[in-house]
């Protein structure tokens, strides 16, 4: 890509219009529709996204009250390495990544199925 | 005066230069200066986001931190690492669709408010230069352990190297330099690691020594309320890494908010990779170097422990690989700060400039400001751990931005006058914590702790002057906010011909 970006401040640059095209030029009217189909795509983007930031501060913050109160877990070893310290030193990255995944095609879907949407009408 | 380690520094600096010189041939406009002109792919994007985020504090600190009290700093890893699954899912794609360079270009596009807008550009400037203090210290400390330097010259070394790489170059030249250096970072930690692994191994000997050691314990950390700390520190990292400057600018070099997405994924992987090895430094450190847990040179551990323990020649090979890495470390975080510092002091705190020449020569000098004003800070002697300081920046982002972007992104309601009540709360209360911290260091009791450690209560409370401000003023919430969330949250194959958003026109 070599295209060239001119770059300019956003208080000094006016607006450029741009040529109609619905559907989502529709939605940007914001007539009373076009804020519902808004409404619905924020509400499902909204879910997912602060579903999995509390499914990733829940499990942080479960497994530190776990390592902290559950002394028994100190007293099993995996390869000579306390159970907590594996939990917190290794397994818990490859979870944080699959956490990671799984938002990724949520939200994608989310997106995908609100662009159907549009297009359907 | 150890050869291997003035090689290793040598060579990346080197690198760096080069690299930067690279992309100095291709810098032609001021979008390739910012932003790269938007054309970085995820997995490149996903090694320079990962190379510059890798700072002082994760390859230095977090050794040091894990041999001094044991156990708990195991948190700060997953926290820089769980940062980025938060930034995914919240502010990733929608801050990529909305257009804005940096923080304060959103709150500008989204409240339409210039107090907003300055009062986020002087909260970035402000974060960036607690993040880079501690960058510029580690490498001071790194020359004067290494090659015996004195104390001002590795923080200038790289103060230097940045200026000609970022200056030259700006933002496409380090996004190569930046994914280069990831993968030097990981060299510089795996191979030493593999090779004092098979060392301990070979001796057969115990880690630690006795298993009653608090320090092997959650909670051992021997600190003031430890669950507490443990759970503000999470809350501040996982929070305050959508907050960071130099961390939201790259992000804005991918094309679209699905390639947004999908480099968060791919740093999210490189980090894990990278976080398994710092902690095996500490923990070898904790029974190697027992002498750093006493004295306030903890952050040495990664660089001292290959010598100790494998005397000779194969030691200092290792001692210099691990320098070079440190080296990288500063360099890319340095460079990624200062670039977004110096973007905002030109853009913001002077005065506008017309012509492209003109521009450009004001983004130099403000890099120049930009990492001066920490280095002479980094000159005061003020010694507290390396991770434990970017911790601070962390914290400051988390109580300022986080309540910003998330309501500014998720929520209809938020208004001027909420967003800059909320700024200036968490901003004061964050700041003042922070000033607290590091130059009367309290140390015992809840003061202490709640001092050290202040995002567990400071951000509920931003939210929550940010929410009640703005249902206060509800009649001041920007009539186009439609518009913006469209643009924010629908996919780019949607929103691309629509007119883009633009404050100065309504």
């Amino acid at each position: 890509m070599n295209e060239r970006t001119r770059i300019t401040h956003p208080r000094t640059t006016a607006v450029r219009p741009g040529p109609a095209r619905p559907p989502a030029r529709e939605i940007d009217e914001l007539t009373p529709l076009g804020e519902l189909y808004l409404d619905s795509l924020l509400r499902s983007q909204r879910r997912t996204a602060f579903g999995v930031c509390a499914a990733t501060i829940g499990l942080l913050l479960a497994l530190a009250v776990a390592v902290a109160e559950l002394a028994g877990w100190r007293t099993i070893t995996m390869f000579g390495v306390q159970l907590p310290w594996v939990l917190v030193g290794c397994a818990i990255y490859p979870a944080l990544w699959g956490i990671g995944y799984v938002a990724v095609r949520l939200l994608e879907r989310n997106e995908r199925a609100f662009a159907e949407l549009m297009h359907q009408r | 005066m150890d050869a291997w380690s003035v090689a290793g520094v040598a060579l990346v600096t080197v690198v760096t230069v080069a690299a930067g010189s690279l992309g100095l041939r291709r810098a032609r406009t001021t979008g390739d200066f910012y932003v790269a002109s938007r054309a970085v792919t995820p997995r490149w994007n996903a090694a320079a986001v990962s190379g510059e985020y890798l700072s002082a504090a994760s390859f230095l600190g977090i050794a040091g931190l894990v041999l001094v009290y044991g156990f708990d700093m195991l948190w700060y890893p997953v926290g820089y690492t769980a940062g980025y699954l938060v930034l995914l899912a919240l502010v990733a794609a929608p801050l990529r669709r909305s257009g804005a360079y940096t923080l304060p270009d959103f709150a500008q596009l989204r409240l339409g408010s210039t107090a907003v807008r300055r009062t986020a550009s002087l909260l970035v400037v402000l974060i960036g230069w607690l993040y880079l203090v501690p960058q510029l210290e580690g490498a001071s400390l790194t020359l004067t352990a290494q090659v015996g330097a004195p104390g001002w010259a590795g923080g200038l070394l790289v103060c230097a190297v940045v200026l000609t790489a970022v200056a030259a170059g700006g933002m496409r030249s380090i996004t190569f330099a930046q994914a280069v250096q990831y993968w030097i970072k990981l060299t510089a930690l795996l191979v030493p690691a593999a090779v004092l692994a098979t060392v301990w191994r070979a001796r057969g000997d115990r880690l630690p020594e006795s298993s009653n050691d608090g320090w092997l314990h959650p909670l051992g950390s021997g600190l003031d309320h430890p669950l507490y700390a443990t759970v503000s520190l999470i809350v501040a990292i996982c929070l305050g890494t959508m907050g960071l400057p130099h961390v939201l600018v790259r992000f804005y070099t991918n094309p679209d908010g699905r390639d947004t997405r999908r480099t968060a994924l791919i740093v999210i992987g490189l980090l894990s990779a990278f976080y398994q090895l710092p902690t095996l430094f500490g923990v070898f450190g904790h029974r190697y170097l027992p002498e750093l847990a006493s004295g306030s040179s903890a952050d040495a551990t990664v660089l001292l422990l290959p010598e100790r323990m494998l005397p000779g020649l194969p030691g200092q090979v290792l001692g210099g690989l691990v320098t070079a890495g440190a080296f990288a470390a500063f360099l890319s975080t340095a460079s990624g700060l200062t670039v977004s510092v110096a973007g905002v002091l030109t853009q913001d705190l002077l005065p506008a400039a017309h012509h492209r020449g003109e521009r450009i020569r004001r983004f130099r000098a403000s890099a120049v400001v930009a990492i001066g004003v920490p280095y002479l800070l980094s000159l005061s002697g003020l010694r507290i751990s390396v991770a434990a300081t970017v911790g601070l920046a962390f914290a400051l982002a988390a109580c300022t931005f986080c309540p910003l972007l998330v309501l500014g992104i998720w929520w209809r309601g938020l208004t001027d006058v909420g967003a800059l009540a909320g700024l200036v709360t968490g901003g004061l209360l964050a700041g003042a914590a922070v000033l607290i911290t590091l130059l009367l260091s309290p140390r015992g009791g809840w003061p202490g702790a709640l001092l050290a450690q202040p995002a567990a209560w400071i951000v509920p409370l931003t939210f929550a002057v940010m929410v009640t401000g703005s249902l206060a003023t509800r009649w001041r919430v920007p009539r186009d906010v439609g518009h913006v969330l469209l643009r924010l949250h629908a996919p780019e194959s949607m929103t691309g011909d629509l007119p883009s958003l633009d404050r100065s026109a309504r």
